[in-house]
């Protein structure tokens, strides 16, 4: 076994008296992919910022290449080489791709100019290795969010960096993109740049790592070869709990329904379209139902859920929703319908960042909690704290700004949102996308719960385990068109895979 | 409440608000007085409206820089009416400034327009429009009428009548942000546009209804001026959409948008103020004497240390 590149031993860390991480180690060879898994609040996070110079630590080693360090600051991390890819890109999309690449590291002529020339050689040098085939003259904005990650792990190749951290690198692109970024990462692999990854998505940790470091209540609690790990093992790692006790509960909460047989019918889109995107979907939505839409990324099964939110205007077909003979033109006419849409985009089109969980939560509520244009407060907080016990969701108070909140608890609280306004269909896109092992249980548990009462929901998922053991029915879509519905029981993962790439029940 | 004070950000105004009078009160012998008070806030009077009035507009993440130029536009309107008695030079002032803050509303909400760029446009229209109507000459208002009435009488020969307006306008100002969901939309938008949209909201006419307000504040304040100083004056405003966005930053609202106070940007409108009052003082003892320029560097000073002081007292807990 070789020397490791990283060896964090015993590090400990608190904040104002509270412990983020009680015992952290975490153990990184050269030329590996390494995994770092865990609840949100695990101490995931607070490990990484300490290796990267943003926080100090209380106690504990760190050893790089062999000698015991003490990194005061992310300039000084990444000088010992130790860069960064974060969630949100931190270049500067105005400037140029070239700009980007050098920016506080431009090579200089011997009169102290920047030398453009050398910085355009450098830049090409870098693109051309990952074979990503751009203008460097242009504005870094001027290209996708996919392309400018590439170009944020092109500068940290550019500066020779020995250990990348990617913090959740593929949370905005889509599967093609992903693979690009797989290629790159794997080629930076090949060239023994060692590469730290933080992911909700097991599937990815599967494909890609070598390694996995398991961290549980501030404590790492496994490291493994991931060749030696299943799927379960890791989850069970991350919950606490034996892989036996998962599996004989199956893997998500919404597992072991019955149907409700008879529902009445709630919605019924036929033929609808909006776009190219969006061209001929037809689905029926019984109360008491969960209805789940599948289809590989760009098979429009967002914009289904816009087209019948009213967010996106129909250019053909209807949607009918019962007892309700207007059309849903507008994202308030559908709220005032009884429709409810939890959407994709927890940042962008979800949470209010300053607002508290409190008016958060009650905001597609507030029509209805204003007497005389004035809202009762005390009904308002009754409720909400009504919900925070039932969702479990954990803030310090209902006061606290909501973007002090973790992922998961933030959901819980978008969630909380829409069953305030106790709607009969309830639209979730990707609802547990993002948050960690244990929340997402949870959810699963509410949504389980809301179905029994006999809402009607639709649901979008890429996880095939959710859509499997959640959907009583599952709607396959492919470039814009629903093309086939599969039933429960009897949808097995082949089946299902197999129904989106040829859109024929196998 | 302390606490929530706290970690809102805000207690740095009043902490400094409440330092500045118990200094002013132990050093100056009528710092106290009833006069001083009385003229204290008819003074600010003016001020606390246009910095209400911008404080909503901030809320939403926008900006309103037309404020000083429409309240002198509405001065003159006012004094020009005065002949004809407070009951409607009042109204005219006030609607001279709701048709600015309806001009507002309309190129941003309709066209589109940037706040920034929308409110330069009119800020410099309603110069424009104030010099043209005024001749470029101050206008004298009719002293045989009521209309001095407003900004020179005062109740118990102590609160002055413009306060107790202003106040009724920070009265609707704070009831709206805090009690209704109009004021819940209002820091919605400024926090998540694309989310409020997404949830129903209705966006559209919560920005709509904070230019409006800022717009007829800004007309109040100019008929406060006219009717306090016996004359509509096109030229004077300049710069007070900055002193109001300064007291709106020192309460703790974000530029932002998407968080803030009305009752912690009146403390900043009236933070300011004082600072001023406090050097009229002072240069009165004689001890030393500063000029209004002074006075500007001292306000400036003023705005960063309780910006800073902001800073650590809502220094924000770190995730784990």
């Amino acid at each position: 076994m070789p020397d490791a590149l990283l060896q964090m031993t015993g590090i400990t860390k608190s904040f104002g008296g509270v412990p983020a991480l009680a015992d952290g180690t975490l153990s990184i060879l050269p030329g590996e992919v390494h995994a770092i898994v865990g609840q949100n609040g695990a101490g995931k996070s607070t490990l990484i910022t300490i290796l990267t110079g943003v926080y100090r630590r209380d106690g504990g080693t760190v050893r790089w290449q062999g000698r015991e360090v003490d990194l005061r600051s992310p300039r000084e991390a990444q000088a010992a080489g130790i860069a960064t890819i974060y969630q949100e890109l931190t270049l500067v999309p105005q400037r140029t791709v070239i700009e980007n690449i050098v920016l506080g590291y431009e090579p200089k002529t011997r009169l102290g100019m920047t030398d453009w020339r050398a910085a355009e050689a450098r830049t090409r040098a870098v693109l051309g290795r990952f074979g990503i085939d751009i203008d460097p003259h242009r504005p870094l904005g001027s290209y996708p969010t996919a392309i400018q990650q590439l170009v944020a792990i092109g500068r940290a190749a550019a500066m020779e960096a020995k250990l990348l951290i990617m913090d959740e690198p593929t949370s905005s692109l889509d599967e093609r993109e992903v693979q690009v970024l797989f290629g790159v990462i794997r080629q930076l692999k090949a060239q023994g740049t060692s590469i730290l990854y933080v992911s909700h998505f097991l599937d990815e940790i599967f494909e890609l790592c070598d390694g996995v470091t398991t961290l549980r209540d501030g404590r790492t609690v496994g490291a493994a070869r991931i060749a030696d790990l299943s799927r379960l093992d890791l989850i069970a790692a991350m919950l606490g709990r034996s892989a036996e006790d998962i599996r004989s509960v199956g893997m998500t909460e919404l597992s072991g329904q019955s149907r409700a047989e008879g529902g009445a019918v709630v919605l019924e889109a036929s033929g609808i379209a909006t776009g190219r995107r969006l061209r001929k979907l037809d689905l029926t939505l019984r109360a008491g139902e969960i209805v789940g839409l599948a289809g590989l990324l760009g098979s429009g099964r967002t914009e289904a859920a816009r087209a019948i939110f009213g967010m996106d205007r129909l250019t053909a077909g209807t949607v009918r929703l019962a007892d309700q003979p207007a059309a849903i033109t507008s994202p308030r006419a559908a709220i005032a319908a009884g429709m409810a849409f939890l959407s994709e985009d927890r940042k962008t089109e979800g949470i209010i960042p300053d607002l508290s969980v409190c008016e958060n939560l009650t905001l597609a509520l507030l029509p209805r909690l204003a007497r005389m244009g004035i809202v009762d407060q005390k009904r308002e907080r009754r409720i909400v704290e009504g919900f925070i016990a039932a969702l479990g969701i954990k803030a310090a108070h209902m006061d606290q700004p909501i973007r002090q909140l973790s992922g998961g608890n933030q959901q819980k609280v978008l969630l909380g949102r829409w069953l305030a306004i106790e709607p009969r269909l309830l639209i979730l896109d990707e609802p547990t996308r993002g948050v960690d092992v244990g929340a997402k249980r949870e959810i699963q548990a509410i949504i389980k719960a809301k179905v029994k009462e006999g809402c009607a929901v639709l649901l979008i998922s890429s996880e095939f385990e959710e859509l499997i053991e959640g959907a009583h029915d599952i709607v396959v879509m492919q470039e814009g068109r629903s093309v086939t519905r599969l039933s429960n029981p009897g949808v097995t993962e082949d089946r299902l895979i197999h129904a989106m790439a040829a859109g024929a029940p196998a | 409440m302390i606490g929530t004070l706290l970690r809102q950000g805000h207690l740095a105004v009043w902490v400094a608000l409440a330092v500045l009078i118990l200094f002013g009160t132990l050093r100056y012998d009528n710092f106290a007085s009833a006069y001083n008070l009385s003229s204290f806030l008819g003074y600010n009077s003016m001020f606390i409206l246009i910095s209400v009035g911008m404080c909503l507009v901030i809320m939403t993440g926008g900006i309103d820089l037309s404020v000083g130029t429409v309240a002198a536009l509405a001065s003159v309107v006012a004094a020009m009416l005065s002949p004809l008695g407070l009951a409607v030079a009042l109204p005219a002032g006030m609607a001279a400034g709701l048709a600015a803050g309806a001009l507002n509303a309309a190129m941003i909400t309709g066209l589109r327009l940037p706040p920034f760029m929308a409110t330069l446009a009119t800020m410099l229209a309603a110069k424009g429009a104030a010099l043209w109507l005024a001749d470029n000459r101050t206008v004298p208002v009719d002293w045989t009428s009521d209309f001095t009435a407003l900004g020179m009488n005062k109740v118990a020969d102590l609160l002055p009548w413009t306060i107790l307006v202003a106040l009724v306008a920070v009265v609707i100002a704070w009831v709206v942000v805090d009690r209704t969901p109009l004021g819940r939309t209002i820091l919605a938008i400024g926090g998540n546009a694309e989310a409020a949209h997404l949830m129903g909201l209705k966006t559209r006419r919560a920005e709509v209804f904070v230019y409006l307000f800022s717009g007829a504040c800004a007309g109040l304040a100019g008929v406060f001026l006219a009717s306090g100083y016996g004359a509509g004056q096109p030229l004077e405003g300049a710069g007070w959409e900055l002193a109001a966005i300064a007291a709106v930053v020192v309460g703790g609202t974000l530029l932002t948008g998407g968080m803030g106070s009305v009752t912690a940007t009146v403390a900043g409108a009236l933070l300011f103020g004082l600072v001023f009052n406090l050097l009229n003082f002072e240069n009165g003892r004689g001890t030393i004497s500063l000029s209004a320029n002074w006075q500007s560097v001292i306000r400036g000073a003023f705005l960063l240390i309780v910006i800073l002081l902001q800073a650590r007292l809502a220094r924000p807990v770190p995730k784990t």
